[in-house]
C-alpha cells in the first residue's frame, strides 16, 4: 500500500496539531504579557503552561510526520517541499538577525557620531549633550547604566568561535558517516556536536555572569549593552534550539529513522546549525572584535 | 488516523467523490484542504474588513463637523491606529492569502498547497492574534493609540497595551511567514510537470514575488517590535538618544519592512487585474514577460526606497536626494504595467461584467494614487504634504481603490468557480457604481484638505476644512454601506442562483476554468501533465 503513494503527492487530510499550536502560542504570549505588565513580580506559570503546550504540539506534530516518513508515504516531491520550507525558514531567520545587525551598524555609523556632534548633529551636541564625544563603544551621552568594561574578544569569545567551528566540522563528519550507513559513527559525532554546542552555551552564560557582575556591562548599558546582549542573546537562544534539534536527531539516528539516501530531518538540522555558526562569525567580528 | 483516510482515497477513483471531512471541527478547525483554508482566510478577512471599517465609520463620524462631538481624542487615536493595523494585517493581507490558497494550486495543476498542515496553522494563528490585539480595546488605558507605524517614543507611552501590540504583531508575522513559505514551495515545487515558470498565470507570478517579499521583511518587523518591547520593559536604548540610540532608527527599520509591505498588498492585486482584463477584453495579456519583469523590478526597488516615508525627520541631504530619485524609478515598471493593461484592452471585444468594471476602476483610480505618490516622492515638496490628509488620500487610493477593489474584482470573478452559482449581475453593477462613486466622494476631497494643510490623525480641525470633511464623511458612510450590501450579494450567490458552467466566462483562459463549478473538493490529484492550450500563456512560450 505504501508503494501506491509513491507517485501520489501525500496530502494529509486532517491536522489536529496546528490548532493546539495556536492555543499554545496564545497562552504563552498572554502569560508573557501579564508577566511584563504586572506591578509586583508576577507568576510565570501561565507562560510555562503555554510553552509546555507548544512542546507537546511539536512532539505530536513531528511525531506524526516521522511516522508517515517511516511508512514511506513521502515521495521525492514531498521531500523537496520540506527542503524548500526549511531553506526559506532559514532565510527568514537571516533577515531577523539582519535587523539587529542593521541597528548595530546604524548606531555605530550614524546615531552615535551625530550625538557626538558630527555632521548635522552639531547643534544637538552643543545644546543637549555638550562634551559628549560620541565614540563607540558607548552607553550614550547620559552614561546610562554607568561605566562598563568590554569583553576581551580573544578569551572566551575566541574559544567559543573555535568551539562552534569545530562543531560544524563534527556535524559534517556525522553526515558523511550517515551517508556511509555507519550508524554508530554518526551517533558519536552527533553527540560530539551537541557537547560542543553545550560547552558554547555554558561559556556564553559564564560570559554574561562576568559581564553583569564584574564588568558592569548590562542590557541597560545604553546602546552598546542593548545591541551586545540582544544580538548575542538571540544567537544563544538559536544555539540552544539547534542543540536540542541535534539531540532529537541523534535519538532518531539511533532508532534507525534515516537511510543513507534519504535523511531530510538530519540535513535540515545541519543547515540550521551551519546558519547559527555563520551568524556567530558575524557577531565575533562586528560585536566583539571591531 | 489520517493515514487510513488517505489510503481509502487512493483506492477510489479520484474524481468521483468529495471526501469532505464530516463535522464542523474536522471540516474547518483541522482541515488541510487549500480550498477550505482559502475560504477561511476570505471569511476572516471580510470580517476584519467590516470590523476595521466600523472603526473608520467612527473616525468619519467624529470628523463630520469641526469640534469634538462623539469621541474623546485618545479614543479617536485608538481608532485610527487599530483601523490601520486591522485593515493591513487582518483584511488585505489575509484576503490575498485566501485568493492564493484557492487559486494557485488550481492554476498550476497541483493537488493542494505544498505543506498542507502548515497551511492550516498559518490561518489559525490569525484569529488568536487579532483577539489579543482587539482585547486592548476593552482594557484600562485602551488600545494602542500611537499610530499603526508604532513610532517610539509615543507608542511606548501606551501603558499596558504595548506588550499586547508587540506580541500580536509577532503572531501575525509568524502566520505571514509560514503562509509565504507555503506559497513559494507550492509554486516552485508543485507545478504540473509541463508547466514552466513562463507558463504561469500572472497571479501566480505576482504571488511568488510577494511571498519572497514577505519572508524578507516580516522578520525585520518582528525585530523592530522586539526592540520596542525591550526598550519599554527591559531598559534597552535602541530608540533612546540618552543611551546613544535614536528614535529615527525605528523609522528606518520599520519602513525597511513597511515599504515592501505596501507592495505585498498591491502586487497580488496586479496579478488579479492581469487575470481579469484579458478575459473581458477577449485578448491575451499584452506584454506578459514584461509584466513579470516589471513585477520583479518593483519588488527589487521596494527594498531601496524606504526613507521616502521619512523626508521630514532630518536626514542628510544626500540621503534625501538618493531616496527621492530611487522612489521615482518605481514609476517606470508601474507605468509598464498600466500601459500593458491598457494595451490589452486596445481593440479588444470588451464586455463590462462586474469584475471587469472593478478592474477598470482599479486601473484608473490606482493610477491616481500612483501619481500622487510621484508627487510625494519629491523631497522638497513632500515637506508640505507630510502627515497631512494628502497622504491619507494617496494611500487610500492605492489601498482601497487599489488593493481592495482588486480583491472585490477577484471575488466576483472567481465566486462562480467557488460556489457554483453566478452572482446577480444587476446587483453586482449596483455595488460597483455605489462603491466607486462613494469612494471618490470619500477620498478625493482629502487631497484638497491635505494640500490646504489639514494634518492627519486629529479628531478636530479648523473650520476652513469643514465642507470637504463633510463630503468625505458622507462618502465614507455610503461606501461602508455598499460593502454591507456586498455581503448580501455574496450570501445570495452562495445560497443559490443560476448554475455556473465550468468555463464561467466566455473565453477565459486558465486551468481553473477546466474544472467544474463549484470546484471539486480535490482537483488535479493525479498530478499529470495539463493541457497547455487551456492556459493563457501555455503554448506561446
Amino acid at each position: 500500500m505504501s508503494e501506491a503513494s509513491k507517485d501520489q503527492y501525500y496530502v494529509p487530510h486532517l491536522a489536529k496539531w496546528p490548532i493546539v499550536g495556536s492555543i499554545g502560542l496564545t497562552v504563552t504570549v498572554l502569560g508573557a504579557i501579564n508577566l511584563l505588565n504586572s506591578e509586583n513580580p508576577g507568576t510565570p506559570w501561565v507562560m510555562y503552561l503555554g510553552l509546555a503546550i507548544i512542546i507537546w504540539m511539536m512532539f505530536g506534530w513531528f511525531g506524526e510526520v516521522v511516522k508517515e516518513s517511516e511508512e514511506r508515504l513521502y515521495n521525492t516531491q514531498v521531500d523537496t517541499s520540506f527542503r524548500m520550507g526549511m531553506i526559506w525558514f532559514i532565510f527568514s531567520e537571516v533577515m531577523f538577525f539582519a535587523c539587529f545587525f542593521g541597528a548595530l551598524f546604524y548606531a555605530r555609523n550614524f546615531s552615535v557620531p551625530w550625538l557626538g556632534g558630527e555632521g548635522t548633529g552639531l547643534a544637538t551636541n552643543e545644546v543637549l549633550y555638550p562634551g559628549y564625544e560620541g565614540v563607540w563603544p558607548t552607553n550614550g551621552p547620559l552614561d546610562l547604566g554607568g561605566q562598563f568594561t568590554l569583553i576581551d574578544p580573544y578569551h572566551l569569545p575566541l574559544v567559543n568561535t573555535l568551539l562552534l567551528l569545530a562543531s560544524s566540522v563534527t556535524i559534517t563528519i556525522a553526515h558523511h558517516a550517515l551517508r556511509a550507513n555507519n550508524r554508530k559513527q554518526t551517533v558519536i559525532w552527533l553527540i560530539a556536536t551537541v557537547l560542543l554546542g553545550a560547552i558554547f552555551i555554558f561559556y556564553q552564560a559564564e560570559e554574561y555572569v562576568i559581564a553583569y557582575q564584574e564588568y558592569n556591562l548590562k542590557l541597560s548599558s545604553g546602546i552598546y549593552g542593548s545591541t551586545f546582549f540582544m544580538l548575542t542573546g538571540f544567537h544563544g537562544m538559536h544555539v540552544t534550539l539547534g542543540a536540542i534539534m541535534i539531540s532529537v536527531i541523534t535519538v532518531r539516528v539511533w532508532r534507525g529513522h534515516f537511510r543513507p539516501e534519504s535523511h531530510f530531518g538530519f540535513e535540515a538540522v545541519a543547515w540550521y546549525w551551519h546558519f547559527v555558526d555563520v551568524v556567530w562569525l558575524g557577531l565575533f567580528i562586528f560585536v566583539y572584535i571591531i | 488516523m489520517s493515514h487510513d483516510i488517505t489510503h481509502d482515497e487512493i483506492a477510489h477513483d479520484h474524481h468521483d467523490h468529495d471526501h469532505k471531512p464530516k463535522g464542523f471541527v474536522k471540516r474547518w478547525l483541522m482541515t488541510t484542504n487549500h480550498k477550505d483554508i482559502g475560504t477561511l482566510y476570505l471569511i476572516f478577512a471580510f470580517a476584519m474588513f467590516i470590523f476595521g471599517g466600523a472603526m473608520a465609520m467612527v473616525i468619519r463620524l467624529e470628523l463630520f463637523q469641526p469640534g469634538l462631538q462623539f469621541v474623546e481624542p485618545d479614543f479617536f487615536n485608538q481608532m485610527t491606529t487599530m483601523h490601520a493595523l486591522i485593515m493591513v494585517f487582518g483584511a488585505v493581507m489575509p484576503a490575498f492569502v485566501g485568493l492564493a490558497n484557492w487559486m494557485i494550486p488550481m492554476m498550476i495543476g497541483a493537488p493542494d498547497m505544498a505543506l498542507p498542515r502548515m497551511n492550516n496553522w498559518s490561518f489559525w494563528i490569525l484569529p488568536f492574534a487579532f483577539a489579543i490585539l482587539s482585547s486592548t480595546l476593552f482594557m484600562d488605558g485602551g488600545a494602542p493609540a500611537g499610530g499603526w507605524t508604532m513610532y517610539p517614543p509615543l507608542v511606548l507611552q501606551g501603558g499596558h497595551n504595548v506588550a499586547y501590540l508587540v506580541f500580536a504583531v509577532h503572531l501575525m508575522g509568524i502566520s505571514s511567514i509560514m503562509g509565504a513559505i507555503n506559497v513559494i514551495a507550492t509554486i516552485m515545487n508543485m507545478r504540473a510537470p509541463n508547466v514552466g515558470y513562463l507558463n504561469m498565470p500572472l497571479f501566480v507570478w505576482t504571488w511568488l514575488i510577494t511571498a519572497f517579499l514577505l519572508i524578507a521583511v516580516m522578520p525585520v518587523l518582528a525585530g523592530a517590535v522586539t526592540m520596542l518591547l525591550t526598550d519599554r520593559y527591559f531598559d534597552t536604548s535602541f530608540f533612546n538618544a540618552a543611551g546613544g540610540g535614536d528614535p529615527v532608527l525605528f523609522q528606518h527599520i520599520f519602513w525597511f519592512f513597511g515599504h515592501p509591505e505596501v507592495y505585498i498588498m498591491i502586487l497580488p492585486a496586479f496579478g488579479v487585474i492581469s487575470e481579469i482584463i484579458p478575459t473581458f477584453a477577449r485578448k491575451p495579456l499584452f506584454g506578459y514577460v514584461s509584466m513579470v519583469y516589471a513585477t520583479a523590478a518593483i519588488a527589487f526597488l521596494s527594498f531601496i526606497v524606504w526613507a521616502h516615508h521619512m523626508f521630514s525627520v532630518g536626514m542628510p541631504l544626500g540621503a534625501e536626494l538618493y531616496f527621492m530619485y530611487a522612489t521615482m524609478m518605481i514609476a517606470v515598471p508601474t507605468g509598464v504595467k498600466v500601459f500593458n493593461w491598457v494595451a490589452t484592452m486596445w481593440k479588444g471585444s470588451m464586455t463590462f461584467e462586474t469584475p471587469m468594471l472593478f478592474s477598470l476602476a482599479f486601473v484608473i483610480l490606482f493610477t491616481i494614487g500612483g501619481f500622487s505618490g510621484v508627487m510625494m516622492a519629491l523631497a522638497p515638496v513632500d515637506l508640505q504634504y507630510h502627515d497631512t490628509y494628502f497622504i491619507v488620500a494617496h494611500f487610500h487610493y492605492v489601498l482601497v481603490t487599489g488593493a481592495v477593489f482588486a480583491i472585490i474584482a477577484g471575488a466576483y470573478y472567481w465566486l462562480p468557480k467557488w460556489s457554483g452559482h453566478m452572482y446577480n449581475e444587476r446587483l453586482g453593477k449596483i455595488h460597483f457604481w455605489w462603491s466607486t462613486i462613494s469612494v471618490n466622494v470619500l477620498f478625493f476631497p482629502q487631497h484638497f484638505l491635505g494640500l490646504a494643510g489639514m494634518p492627519r490623525r486629529i479628531p478636530d480641525y479648523s473650520t476652513q476644512f469643514a465642507e470637504f470633511n463633510m463630503w468625505s464623511s458622507i462618502g465614507g458612510f455610503a461606501f461602508g454601506l455598499a460593502q454591507v450590501f456586498f455581503i448580501y450579494i455574496v450570501w445570495k450567490t452562495v445560497r443559490g442562483g443560476e448554475k455556473a458552467t465550468a468555463e464561467v466566462w466566455e473565453g477565459a483562459k486558465g486551468l481553473e476554468w477546466t474544472v467544474p463549478s463549484p470546484a471539486p473538493y480535490h482537483t488535479f490529484e493525479d498530478f499529470g501533465p495539463v493541457d497547455l492550450d487551456k492556459m493563457a500563456h501555455g503554448k506561446t512560450h
